[in-house]
């Protein structure tokens, strides 16, 4: 068990360079504290793994440091890192019986058969994988497969962390569902620290205390799943969060008045005069109200009306930007006009992707 | 539910195959036939002997020791190719510059005609002026094939060496690289040692290229004439004079037509049944079923 603390890491799949772009992890800080459940989310190509294989030490970084506990491990070999990483396809050695799968991390470290064996029968029925337990792996089918992946990287109880890197790809979603919470369980069994990848903001949002939004290469948040929904720090974490994501439209703004393709709102902050930069407004579509036409509020025009059940998810433009509405279910609007309405106290202002923070009215 | 129809029009189609088949193997495989079981004493005149050409050769000592030589032979080359061939795939980078240069490599001496080896080794291993022969006389060693029956082995042994270990280094490489770099990593992450990695990530996953390279070397080897026929023509005396040499002695130096018949069915015949047995044997070790029965492999 340990904390483990990235120290100006950077790396480059090219070797050391001068060009920024080379750079597939830009320079990041970061202390994952002992016990976290951590997420980290981004979308595809965005440096999840490269991350993830830098702290197992399957990649050695380009600069910075890799710290557990205040040790420098960043040229440790993985084998002497204790770590366990579970990896997006199922990883299983064919000739193997699932027993030996399992008991194969402990018995390469030497642990003897007493100790083995309760343990990955403990391990195997936690798994459901039991009843297979004197199988070759080799015939057994996907899920199985990665069940079997999984439980290797939970086989071992003393591990400075779990680095799962989308493990549920290919499950099915059933399934995926009773894994989750029986990871989460065992996490707060055994308080393992977990980083845990993925793509799917569900997952990262139910799983974690603490959601690591990784965009470009770069953190562009890290917060509690409620501060990731309402205050957005880049208008990548709004637009990725939330579905559908936030709202985010080019604006001119002066004072606490912001004016979208010649339309002027009144907003609840006021700003002081802006640099040069692109400035945007983002407001979630859950914030925003559809009214009949004529009321209060912008005038806009319906284009399309879905109804995924819960609620009803409406596309609307005002003037040349369109934008998501949420409505709740009973909502009946004819015509294809109608009348938005913002809740003002919801919309950010983002300068150049990134929030910034007025003063309160 | 699609009703079967039976339409027997469909034989026709069939047919070239049949026609193609039967020309290139029935038809002079029948000629042997039928060598093999009649006697003539010239003018085209034959008459049916029965089993007896057989009967001589089941019971010759001249066929049995060329069997047996043949078997030593296949043998050895098996012994040394296969784990050479692993060895010298498990070295080759994965990428980079060094892989096309490596692949070039190691295709060049399958690239270069048997009788061309034989001739390279004839004149690489002569004491005289080859290169081999001279440089070890010149340490004094005494090596010379044509007179002496182990010297003259090593050379059709190393010969075979040279001229094929390349063909299981790039079968065993062809499967080393389907292998996904996840299993490597995983390897480490369990912690497993560079045995381990071997025994249970790389040879799985070569055990079906192996498969293969093992029967072809084996058939190859088994059916060797060219090189070894070039070097030593089979001597010094009759120390290398493998199967299909003998075969040639008999049937074109004798001109023993109903002897060399039967011992070319024999022949085929040993080939076709160690070929059947190695390949069962072989898809049987270490799995229980192939990849095809769950319907999709790994
Ligand atoms: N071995 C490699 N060599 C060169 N470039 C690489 C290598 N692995 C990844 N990259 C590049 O580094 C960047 C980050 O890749 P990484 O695999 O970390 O992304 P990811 O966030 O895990 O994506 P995904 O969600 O698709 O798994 C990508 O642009 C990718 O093309
Ligand atoms: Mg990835």
């Amino acid at each position: 068990m340990a904390s483990i603390t990235l120290k100006d890491l950077a790396h480059s799949y090219r070797g050391e360079s001068e060009n920024p772009d080379d750079f597939a992890l830009k320079k990041l800080n970061l202390t994952w504290r002992d016990g976290g459940a951590y997420a980290l989310l981004g979308p595809s190509g965005c440096g999840k793994t490269t991350l993830l294989n830098i702290i197992s030490g399957l990649l050695i970084p380009t600069r910075g440091q890799v710290l557990f506990n205040e040790q420098d491990v960043t040229r440790l070999p993985t084998e002497q890192r204790n770590i366990a990483q579970i990896f997006q396809f199922p990883v299983i050695y064919d000739t193997m019986t699932v027993f030996e799968n399992l008991a194969f991390p402990l018995k390469n470290r030497g642990r003897t058969k007493q100790e083995i064996e309760p343990r990955v029968i403990e391990l195997a029925g936690m798994l459901g994988l039991e009843k297979d337990l004197y199988s070759k792996a080799q015939h057994l089918t996907a899920d199985a497969k990665q069940k079997i992946s999984l439980g290797r990287g939970l086989i071992r109880k003393s591990v400075n962390a779990i680095l799962f890197d989308e493990p549920l790809t290919v499950i099915d979603p059933q399934l995926k569902w009773q894994l989750r919470s029986q990871l989460k369980s065992l996490h707060k069994k055994f308080k393992f620290t977990m980083i845990y990848v993925t793509h799917d903001q569900t997952e990262a949002l139910t799983f974690a205390d603490e959601v690591i939004v990784m965009y470009g290469g770069a953190i562009v948040q890290i917060g509690t799943p409620e501060a990731l929904f309402e205050r957005p720090e880049h208008t990548f974490v709004g637009y990725f969060i939330g579905s559908p994501g936030m709202n985010i439209l080019p604006c001119a703004l002066k004072g606490n008045r912001a004016t979208i393709d010649g339309i002027e709102i009144v907003l609840n902050q006021s700003y002081k005069a802006q640099p040069t930069g692109k400035i945007e407004l983002g407001v979630r579509p859950e914030h925003l109200k559809l009214e009949a036409p004529g009321r209060d509020g912008l005038p806009v025009k319906i284009l399309k009306i879905d109804d995924i059940g819960r609620h009803k998810i409406a596309k609307v433009a005002l003037n040349n930007c369109q934008l998501s509405v949420i409505m709740p279910e009973m909502t009946a609007l004819t015509g294809d006009m109608g009348t938005l309405v913002i809740d003002t106290r919801h919309a950010n202002i983002y300068l150049d992707e990134h929030l910034v923070t007025g003063e309160t009215l | 539910m699609i009703a079967k129809q039976v339409n027997q029009k469909a034989w026709f189609m069939v047919l070239p195959v049949f026609l193609i088949v039967a020309f290139s193997a029935v038809i002079p495989l029948m000629t042997v036939v039928n060598y093999s079981v009649q006697d003539t004493f010239g003018n085209n005149v034959f008459f049916w002997v029965g089993f007896d050409w057989f009967r001589d050769l089941v019971h010759s000592p001249r066929f049995h020791q060329a069997f047996l030589r043949q078997l030593l032979f296949s043998g050895i080359i098996l012994a040394i190719e296969i784990p050479l061939g692993i060895a010298i795939a498990l070295t080759m980078p994965k990428k980079g510059w060094g892989v096309p240069l490596c692949l070039v490599n190691m295709a060049l001496p399958l690239l270069i005609p048997w009788n061309v080896v034989g001739t390279i080794w004839q004149i690489f291993g002569r004491v005289d002026i080859g290169l081999l022969g001279h440089t070890l006389a010149a340490f004094g060693i005494d090596y010379n094939y044509t007179q002496d029956p182990i010297a003259a082995w090593i050379t059709v042994v190393i010969m075979d060496i040279w001229h094929w270990t390349s063909l299981v280094v790039l079968l065993c490489y062809a499967g080393l690289c389907s292998i996904p770099d996840a299993y490597y990593q995983a390897a480490r992450i369990d912690g497993a040692s560079r045995w381990a990695i071997f025994r249970y990530i790389q040879l799985p996953k070569m055990h079906r290229v192996l498969l293969i390279a093992i029967l072809l070397r084996f058939m190859d080897s088994f059916m060797i004439y060219t090189e070894p026929f070039v070097v030593t023509g089979g001597g010094p005396g009759n120390s290398t004079t493998f199967l299909s040499i003998d075969l040639v002695k008999l049937a074109i130096g004798q001109f023993d037509l109903g002897n060399a018949a039967a011992m070319s069915l024999v022949y085929f015949l040993i080939i076709l049944l160690s070929s059947w047995i190695f390949y069962t044997v072989m898809s049987n070790v270490g799995e229980e079923s192939s990849p095809t029965k769950e319907g999709g492999g790994a």
